[in-house]
């Protein structure tokens, strides 16, 4: 079986959010880390997949030679091979189109992407690969199990958990729950360093939408303490004061 | 204007966020009509929202064989705009749609569009850490909605219910079965306008009583941070952040939660919030309207009993 993972460069979920001029993201001080939901739960399900019935992973992004560090991290997890689309990661419509003009020539077997990113938390980008591959989509599940052409997934909705069947090829996004974080151990390490990582040319991908502005959201006015003591007179001001309840 | 919304079936009526995405539609002064699928009751809730019409479509269909339709209907009818809900069957629907029209998408917006010049709209990135304003490139696009982040607006009014009839059929990803139901102990997480939430320093799953009397009196959904959840103390459904749900509730209360940043970006967006943690110096007041330093043991039972009288004297 032949998986593509598509894993996203993000700050680090404890860096400082900046912004050096209105449109571009202050990155001083700032390490970045495979997208979560892409190294979690997308890339170790791919490598478990893998295991139990044999094939190759591997792990595309779009974006600068910035990108590498990222990828290289992916193999040491586990990937086979690395495929950097050399294309500035301008939207979601842009990243699709690169991403899919690679895969059309390679017939993956399954494409698994991050239910979102959390940077742009677009959340938009599989669903878009998935159209542009005239292939089943499902979003955000939280279990994924592949048994010959037939696939089994699942997701948590907010009364239970819903049960699909699908066939290969396919695109699904991962969310919690599909499988647990890997640290990459010496080895791992060790052997990226002669995994193949292929850096392919652009293909010019347009883009349908454009960030204007960044602003960061208004700050609270204050909290307002209340004596432990007094702790009942809290019900009354969300109440008659915050107007909540 | 004309505009489109896509809406989400729940047992023949609208979802909570279907209906947010249609009071959103009508807020930006536009002629709304609603698509929905499957077997509708009524006009399924969308006309008292401010939906003139209502256009359904019988058959069980997966998201491709619905995006196919909504397309179609996109542009029959001369559109200016769809609407849809950020969640689940959106994300799923909706780039189907923006590639099959060749229109922008821009996905979870949080406040309405402006249109002074183009589609400038704003939504939530970096977890709710920041806030970008985001342009269309396209003279038509699709705007999904973030669910809780406007709100259900009814008006009054009644849509009116036609039939269509386009030929429709597949279903590559079929629904099996839905298994187990978390709804049992009340209202779902992430439409609940009220959320009572608790961290490890409620010390073992045992002492979850009182957070859960609270949230009763309160009509509020519980949730926890992620520690809790990994130690199996609460479901996992029940944990919000940046690697579990996002909620955006009208009132937040975090009992013995530190405020991590990544608990933050789930929570952030809630209206009001309100923090107990018995360390002054807990990160989580930066974020909060209102705090009280104290020990939840002691605080919890004073706050179920003022919820109780509050609720008597209703
Ligand atoms: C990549 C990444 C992703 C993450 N994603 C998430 C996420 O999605 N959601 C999430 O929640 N976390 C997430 N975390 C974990 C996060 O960093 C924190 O570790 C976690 O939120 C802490 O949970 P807590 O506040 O319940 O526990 P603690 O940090 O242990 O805090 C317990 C708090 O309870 C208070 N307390 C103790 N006893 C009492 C008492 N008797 N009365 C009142 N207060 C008391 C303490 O003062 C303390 O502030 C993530 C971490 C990483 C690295
Ligand atoms: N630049 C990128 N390169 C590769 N994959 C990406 C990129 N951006 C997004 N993705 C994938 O698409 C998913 C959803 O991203 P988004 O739609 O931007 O929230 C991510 O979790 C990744 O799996």
């Amino acid at each position: 079986m032949k998986i593509l993972v598509c894993v996203s460069k993000v700050p680090d979920t404890t860096a400082k959010i900046a912004f050096s001029n209105p449109t571009t993201y202050d990155e001083s001080g700032v390490t970045f880390i495979i997208n979560p939901y892409d190294e979690w739960y997308a890339l170790v399900r791919a490598l478990e997949l893998k295991e139990t019935i044999g094939g190759t992973v591997v792990v595309a992004s779009v974006g600068g030679a910035d990108y590498e560090p990222i990828i290289r991290k992916a193999l040491a997890i586990g990937a086979d091979e690395g495929v950097r689309i050399d294309a500035p990661e301008s939207d979601a419509y842009s990243v699709a189109s690169e991403i899919v003009s690679y895969a059309k020539s390679e017939s993956f077997d399954l494409i698994i992407c991050g239910k979102e990113t959390i940077q742009y938390n677009g959340g938009v980008v599989p669903g878009m690969i998935a159209e542009l591959l005239s292939l089943p989509y499902l979003s955000g599940a939280s279990k994924l199990e592949v048994n010959g052409n037939d696939v089994v997934l699942e997701r948590e909705i907010a009364t239970g958990v819903e049960v699909f069947k699908s066939k290969l090829p396919m695109v699904v996004s991962a969310a919690k729950g599909m499988a647990e974080q890997r640290i990459p151990n010496m080895r791992g390490i060790m052997a990226a360093r002669t995994k193949p990582l292929n850096v392919v040319v652009s293909a010019n991908a347009s883009t349908q939408t454009e960030v204007l502005q960044f602003s960061m959201p208004p700050a609270k006015s204050g909290c307002k303490m209340i004596n432990p003591e007094d702790a009942a007179q809290l019900i009354q001001l969300l109440h008659e004061e915050a107007k909540v309840i | 204007m004309k505009v489109l919304v896509f809406v989400e079936n729940n047992g023949g009526k609208s979802t909570k966020a279907g209906l947010e995405a249609v009071s959103y539609a009508k807020a930006l002064g536009a002629e709304v009509t609603a698509i929905m699928f499957g077997e509708v009751a009524g006009d399924a809730g969308v006309g008292e929202c401010g939906a003139g019409e209502l256009k359904v479509q019988s058959g069980n269909l997966d998201s491709r064989a619905i995006a196919n339709i909504v397309a179609q209907e996109f542009t029959a009818g001369n559109y200016s705009y769809l609407i849809a809900s950020h969640d689940n069957l959106g994300k799923e629907v909706m780039p189907r749609v923006a590639i099959k029209n060749n229109c922008s998408l821009i996905s979870g917006v949080t406040a309405l569009a402006d249109f002074s010049n183009g589609c400038v709209v704003k939504r939530n990135v970096f977890s709710g850490k920041a806030i970008a304003e985001v342009s269309s490139k396209s003279t038509s696009s699709i705007l999904t909605v973030l669910p809780n982040s406007f709100g259900v607006k009814k008006i009054g009014g009644t849509a009116q219910v036609a039939a269509l009839s386009l030929s429709a059929s597949g279903s590559e990803v079929e629904l099996v079965e839905i298994k187990g139901n978390h709804g049992d102990a009340g209202i779902p997480l992430p439409e609940a306008d009220i959320v009572v939430s608790a961290g490890r320093g409620m010390k073992g799953p045992e002492n979850w009583g009182g957070v859960e009397e609270l949230a009763k009196e309160l009509g509020a959904a519980t949730a926890c941070s992620r520690p809790v959840s990994d130690i199996g103390w609460r479901p996992h459904h029940e944990h919000v952040g940046q690697t579990g749900i996002a909620i955006r509730p009208n009132l937040y209360i975090a009992i013995g939660i530190s405020g991590a940043i990544q608990h933050l970006a789930g929570v952030n967006g809630s209206k009001v919030i309100v923090v107990i943690n018995k360390d002054p110096e807990a990160p989580f007041f930066k974020a909060a309207d209102y705090g009280i330093v104290g020990d939840a043991f002691e605080v919890l039972p004073k706050l179920i009993e003022a919820a109780k009288q509050f609720n008597a004297n209703k």
